[in-house]
């Protein structure tokens, strides 16, 4: 039967039921489209957005620190990833026998395992810097509640050797110590994210776009050259033990660019393992240390007065008897000498020739010439805790103090500015900033302190010192000709000179043309021998020796024996 | 007219099979370049452990360890070191 003949269709409808069903449908469709347009139109934005978190993912990228290295590109300083387990203690109800299985793995005891465990906050660090294989096994355990974490750890194949120059970075990766503070923002590097589309596999199947780009952390090269500071740590190290001293510094200064080439301290510790520490181990001495530098101070007198034209090298000064009293105190030298030179003064090392010379200065020059080597002011290289020493304004000083500060009492230095001041008389009397990191391009000169003909008279003087009938032959170094001074200072104790020494040698070689400044401080030698000369010396030597090898540097004196005379004993 | 309309569907077909095609390839290159670039990460972890076991190795007290009671090597006397300036120019 045709659907056209259907008795159905010829069955009136009353009209007003038509016109409901009619305006039903419409509703319904009015409905729709509102509904439609509502989505599509007005909350397209928000569920655009719903409908991406179902499959897009923001992943984070991190970034590497960068590595530490020396002048000749060797490793000092490297992160490499580890990983960190942790917990959600709720969610973590681990068997006993998981519990141990986890904390033999993690080689920690199952007491404290289960109390990290048992603590009431919602995440705990069950432990950190995890090797990576370590944790590959933790992770195939597939334990509730334990999680895994990717962190950096910072290691020091060169182990305690540097460790006072590089220092150390936290659990996080931070610098907290040495050139790792220092330099942490170049070395930090930023992480970056992305956001990328995921698969029901987990899989990245499309990148949308890169939110932020990682930025690695950039390289350091130091200026550390790494066989003389292997070199000035081992025999720094060597000398502690035989002196039985509490401390000492070593640092090694490239005359031509004011590189530092090496720095050591003693004691000194690991940084790869840092569990008992103590405060003394950490102390970067050379920059955080100061110290009443003694005798090695005479040159900047003797220097100070050449360049007033009051002195020649050879102007002759009267030392007898050995003493001198300005107002209530007196001056001594350990051996009366008589008349000297000047050159003889510094070479004798004659505390009252020192402070007669000093007593011929306006106060004003005496510090003006101080302050202009560096004294009294930190370096600034950026290095925590780096100090300035002690320098009283001019205005200030009484004649003794004046008197003493000659020969290098009553002020205070850090080791690390006594070598800077020293490339004065290495190089032609000019200054250079000492630089931690490698310089490529030298300045010619610095800014000019002394005069090159200054410089130069020093210089002999200074070469003098070591020869016999000078204060430290035990400085000489068979084919190169040396320059330098001792020094053997009282030490403060509690207010008053006791009988604690600090023992140093600070100076130059081949002193036809100077290449390294090194500076020795040993703080505190107690087994007998306590002057410069016997105990700073010799190190001076060996490292300067060793270090001229390395570099190649021509010698500059014939081949002949060293003579070790007796050492002159230098004022105290 | 039917001709034409019979074309154009195929056309139209094919390109819809080619778009993803093509989608799917990328996808597919993309995976495999994610693969890689993880594997650079990964092979720039293992040159950092190298070097930091290359210098590990080459530590200089190692050296000098070796060298002296290994190989009964000291240091030359000063008398048989001759430095060689470099050539002037």
């Amino acid at each position: 039967m045709k659907f056209a003949n259907s008795p159905i269709l010829t069955h009136r409808l009353s009209p007003l039921r038509s016109r409901l069903v009619v305006f039903a449908l419409l509703a319904g469709f009015v409905a729709l489209i509102g509904r439609s347009l509502y989505l599509q139109v007005f909350q397209n934005d928000f569920l655009q957005k719903k409908g991406e978190s179902r499959y897009e993912r923001v992943i984070e990228i991190s970034a590497t620190r960068g590595r530490i290295l020396d002048r000749h590109g060797d490793v000092l300083a490297v992160s490499t990833p580890v990983k960190a387990i942790w917990a959600i203690p709720e969610d973590a109800r681990l068997a006993p026998a998981q519990a141990r299985e986890l904390a033999a793995l993690l080689e920690m005891d199952v007491r404290e395992l289960n109390r990290k465990l048992a603590s009431d906050k919602d995440f705990v660090f069950v432990k950190r810097q995890i090797p990576p294989d370590v944790a590959e096994k933790v992770a195939a355990l597939r334990l509730p509640g334990i999680h895994e974490q990717k962190e950096y750890r910072r290691y020091y194949p060169s182990g305690d050797v540097m460790a006072h120059m590089l220092g150390f970075t936290g659990v996080a990766d931070e610098g907290q110590e040495g050139v790792e503070l220092a330099m942490n923002d170049l070395l930090t590097g930023k992480p970056g994210s992305r956001r990328v589309i995921k698969d029901r596999r987990g899989q990245i199947v499309e990148d949308v776009e890169s939110i932020r780009a990682p930025q690695e952390g950039k390289d350091v090269t130091l200026a550390l050259d790494g066989k003389i500071q292997y070199l000035a740590h081992s025999l720094l190290k060597q000398a502690i033990t035989e002196h039985k001293a509490k401390a000492g510094g070593v640092v090694v200064l490239d005359v031509k660019t004011g590189e530092v080439l090496a720095l050591a301290n003693a004691p000194t510790y690991n940084p790869n393992n840092r569990v008992r520490l103590v405060g003394a181990q950490l102390r970067n001495r050379a920059f955080t240390d100061t110290f009443e530098p003694g005798s090695t101070f005479k040159p900047f007198t003797a220097a100070l007065a050449l360049e007033k034209g009051k002195y020649r090298f050879d102007t002759p000064i009267q030392t007898a008897p050995g003493k001198l009293s300005i107002g209530a105190a007196t001056i001594h030298d350990a051996h009366a000498h008589g008349v000297l030179t000047l050159a003889e003064v510094i070479q004798k090392s004659s505390n009252v020739g020192a402070a007669k010379v000093a007593l011929s200065f306006r106060p004003e020059d005496m510090w003006q010439n101080f302050n202009s080597l560096g004294f009294g002011a930190p370096l600034k290289l950026g290095f925590p805790g780096e100090v300035g020493g002690r320098l009283r304004p001019a205005k200030t000083w009484r004649p003794i103090e004046q008197a003493t500060m000659s020969y290098g009492h009553g002020i205070s230095v850090t080791l690390m500015q006594m070598a800077r001041a020293y490339l004065a008389f290495a190089r032609d009397g000019d200054l250079l900033p000492v630089s931690l990191t490698r310089v490529e391009t030298p300045p010619l000169t610095g800014a000019a302190v002394f005069s090159g003909q200054t410089a130069r008279e020093v210089r002999t003087m200074l070469e003098m010192a070591v020869k016999p009938g000078g204060t430290a032959p035990k400085a000489q170094i068979p084919g190169y000709r040396v320059a330098g001074k001792t020094g053997t200072a009282h030490k403060l104790d509690g207010g008053s000179y006791g009988d604690k020494y600090v023992a140093s040698f600070i100076g130059f070689a081949p002193a036809s043309e100077p290449r390294l400044v090194v500076a020795v401080m040993i703080d505190e030698p107690s087994a007998g021998k306590y002057y410069g000369g016997d105990v700073a010396a010799p190190v001076f030597a060996q490292v300067m020796a060793g270090a001229l090898r390395t570099l190649g540097v021509p010698q500059d004196a014939p081949l002949k024996p060293v003579l070790m005379a007796e050492a002159v004993k230098e004022g105290v | 007219m039917l001709r034409l309309n019979l074309l154009l569907l195929l056309i139209a077909v094919s390109c819809a099979l080619s778009t993803v095609a093509a989608n799917h390839r990328a996808r597919k290159l993309f995976t495999d370049l994610e693969r890689e670039q993880s594997r650079m990460r990964e092979l720039d972890v293992e040159w950092g452990q190298l070097q930091l076991e290359q210098s590990t190795w080459a530590g200089h007290a190692r050296i000098e360890r070796i060298a002296r009671d290994k190989l009964g090597m000291r240091p030359p006397p000063p008398a048989h070191v001759v430095a060689i300036e470099a050539a002037a120019r």
